[in-house]
């Protein structure tokens, strides 16, 4: 398939993070966990049902995929609705500096098989799927094959696309189509895929709703902050290898990471924090919001000494730019303009006027897509223009941080941007 | 002249309007749809005059159906308006009257609530009116001898090559319209090409070019 | 009951009939696209705004309750 997206590499063993503080993802590094293992690790599922939403609810679980949404909410809103219903595990991770999902579904696929069971039986789903990477799909098929699940559970291959994990793309993929984002006035939650009312979970989230049902909201508000209970997987984006560790919410950054001119939080649509301000942050959303910052998918990214912030966001606004999914007129215009004007920032000497053109089209595709996509992409440029002010004074002056030419963020290949529909499939 | 030949001219009248109102209607939802500019026109009037023109041709079918049913000089039924080929006068060809009449009415309905249905079974429904032409027109060129001579055969003429001229634009346009999966790497491309901060312009206007 | 006019942005296509009829509400880009004014409809401009809605050749546009919210999800 054109367009496979490599990873920097292969899904790493986890590295033991400060503290201990493994919950889905098994305590030792090595290898997949097999249902044998998972059961003797996690033992049975004791809350299911009702009951199990109730759980969730004090447990105070968000979503792990990126927008921190209640999960309770989301399995009310399914379980009371009526007729058929279909329960999606999203796996999709469409984000290049994100690889804590690939990690999961290798180290413990079985715990969210189990969470995507529970789910789909607490809101009364008849049939459920697990949305993901073609490179999962292998190994996700061998242990489904392992189970005996009541629920049936379909894979659905998720094409290598930035928007895949969005949740309409996801609904319009799984119902057999093109995985592009669409814009209705009913939620997914309401018409979903083919029409059903329909629960989208990112896989994270279902494999600590499966913890939940074993040890109950208390154990799960063990860690964490009282705001934000629990674990998080997050990758951290450093030296060109990325890392996946599983931490408590809460955490002082500076446990996680040290070195380095910038960090990126919470991925190609979250926000460039200098490395001084960072490392006075804890790993909750309270703490980086105060920043205008946010977790996301729990991605890290830090900008090393020997680059440049402005070459670096511009190659990845041109990435993001050239995934639109070219549904919408202000996206579609907007961003390869403002990728434009950001590859002008980085190079030597821009134009007088550019700033306040980004500027200006940052504001017009702002609230304009059918998607979250332009407004994520702005908030990664004017975060760029805020944080990278000083380089780019330099960069006026014919001077750039950057020593050598290395890329610093994992970016897919050029070659592997979308051309045709069949690289939304 | 008695009043069943008053019926009979009138219903042949204005099938002829109608039929150039329903060409013009096509022709303008035609322009519509490629976003063309009517010279002097505001876009609004464009729509407005397509929706305006449509109710009138519906009008005037309205008329040409009822007196040709109220005329006694030949036999046909109420019914044969609604159902195809239940006349007894040139069974086939009225039958196709019927069938477009059907469409037409079908096609109003759905546009009066468009606003509470099914975007894509309104357009489906919409699209019908390809269909509708092409019968209207063969039913027109048939069930009487009017557009087969003399000026009329000229104006029946005149329709058909300007509806085929505008439906060949149409389909050349989209033939020729960058497929949405393309348009992103095009625009980047562009964005590329020219300088950005000169493109404070209309640009690349619309997301289909 | 106050209303809101929401726009589409997938079905749109940059026509423009919209903003030529109701300027006070939609206001085109440098692209053609509609600026649709966040907020309910001023009771002076409903008129205007349904006769957005109406003109609008692909229905992008809908006028609705103010409570109810699109899904323009993540």
């Amino acid at each position: 398939m054109s367009g496979t997206r490599p990873l920097a590499q292969a899904p790493t063993a986890p590295s033991r993070p400060a503290g201990g503080s493994t919950r889905v993802l098994p305590p030792v590094p090595g290898a997949a966990e097999d249902l044998r293992a998972h059961y003797a690790r996690n033992g049975q599922a004791r809350c299911r049902g009702p009951a199990l939403i109730r759980a969730v609810r004090e447990a105070g679980l968000t979503g792990r995929g990126g927008a921190a949404f209640p999960a309770h909410v989301k399995l009310a809103a399914v379980a009371q609705a009526g007729g058929r219903k279909v329960a999606v595990a999203n796996g999709a991770e469409g984000e290049p500096a994100s690889a804590k999902d690939a990690a999961l579904l290798y180290h413990a696929p079985h715990l969210v098989l189990d969470g995507l069971q529970l789910a789909a039986e607490a809101v009364g789903a008849a049939e459920a799927y697990l949305y993901t990477d073609p490179r999962h799909a292998g190994p996700v098929e061998r242990c489904l094959a392992e189970r005996a699940d009541d629920i049936p559970v379909t894979l659905v291959e998720a094409p290598p696309r930035f928007l895949s994990g969005q949740e309409t793309a996801l609904a319009s993929r799984v119902s057999g189509g093109l995985g592009l984002p669409t814009f209705s006035f009913a939620r997914v939650s309401e018409r979903g895929v083919n029409g059903a009312p329909t629960l989208v979970q990112n896989v994270e989230t279902l494999a600590h709703l499966a913890l939940i049902a074993r040890h109950g909201p208390g154990w799960f508000r063990r860690k964490g902050t009282p705001a934000e209970p629990g674990t998080t997987l997050i990758t951290i984006n450093a030296d060109g290898h990325q890392i996946v560790t599983e931490a408590e919410l809460g955490t002082p950054l500076a446990s996680l990471i040290t070195d380095g001119a910038a960090v990126l939080i919470g991925g190609y649509h979250g926000t460039w924090l200098p490395m001084a301000a960072a490392l006075t942050l804890t790993l909750d959303n309270q703490a980086l919001s105060r920043h205008h910052a946010a977790l996301g998918a729990g991605v890290l990214a830090i900008l090393p000494h020997h680059a440049c912030g402005l070459i670096e966001t511009a190659r990845v606004v041109r990435y993001l730019a050239a995934e639109s999914a070219g549904q919408c007129g202000p996206c579609l215009n907007g961003l390869p303009r403002i990728a434009v004007a950001m590859a002008e920032l980085a190079g030597p000497q821009p134009r007088r006027g550019t700033v306040q053109a980004v500027e200006r089209w940052a504001g017009l595709v702002t609230g304009r897509g059918a998607c979250h996509h332009p407004d994520g992409t702005v908030r990664l440029v004017r975060s760029a223009l805020r944080v990278f002010g000083a380089e780019i004074r330099r960069h006026a002056e014919g001077r750039c941080s950057a020593t050598t030419s290395h890329p610093a963020l994992p970016l897919p290949p050029a070659d592997a941007l979308p051309l045709t529909d069949e690289d939304w499939q | 002249m008695t009043n069943s030949t008053a019926f009979w001219y009138a219903s042949r009248a204005t099938g002829v309007v109608a039929l150039v109102l329903l060409t013009a209607v096509l022709v303008i939802g035609i322009a519509i749809n490629r976003q063309a500019r009517v010279p002097g026109l505001p876009r609004f009037a464009v729509t407005d005059l397509h929706r305006n023109l449509s109710l009138l041709a519906v009008a005037f079918v309205g008329v040409h159906v009822l007196t040709a049913v109220l005329d006694t000089f030949v036999s046909i039924p109420a019914l044969a308006i609604v159902i195809p080929f239940t006349s007894g006068y040139e069974r086939f060809w009225l039958g196709l009257g019927a069938i477009a009449f059907d469409l037409i009415v079908a096609m109003i309905a759905t546009s009066l609530v468009r606003g509470r249905m099914n975007r894509t079974a309104w357009r489906a429904m919409h699209l019908t009116a390809y269909l509708c032409w092409p019968v209207a027109f063969l039913h027109g060129l048939y069930a009487s001898g009017d557009l087969r001579q003399g000026v009329l055969s000229d104006v029946a003429l005149g329709c058909a090559l300007i509806l085929a001229g505008a439906v060949t634009w149409r389909l050349v346009s989209v033939a020729r319209q960058r497929p949405r999966a393309s348009r992103v790497a095009a625009e980047l491309a562009a964005a590329e090409r020219q300088p950005p901060a000169a493109q404070t312009g209309p640009g690349l206007r619309s997301a289909r070019r | 009951m106050t209303l809101t006019l929401r726009i589409d942005p997938i079905a749109c296509t940059g026509h423009g009939a919209c903003a030529e009829v109701a300027p006070e509400l939609i206001e085109p880009d440098e692209w053609g696209y509609p600026i649709v004014s966040p907020g309910p409809v001023p009771a002076r401009l409903e008129r205007a705004a349904r006769k957005a809605v109406a003109t609008c050749p692909v229905l992008a546009l809908r006028l609705q309750p103010a409570s109810e919210r699109p899904s323009r999800s993540g």
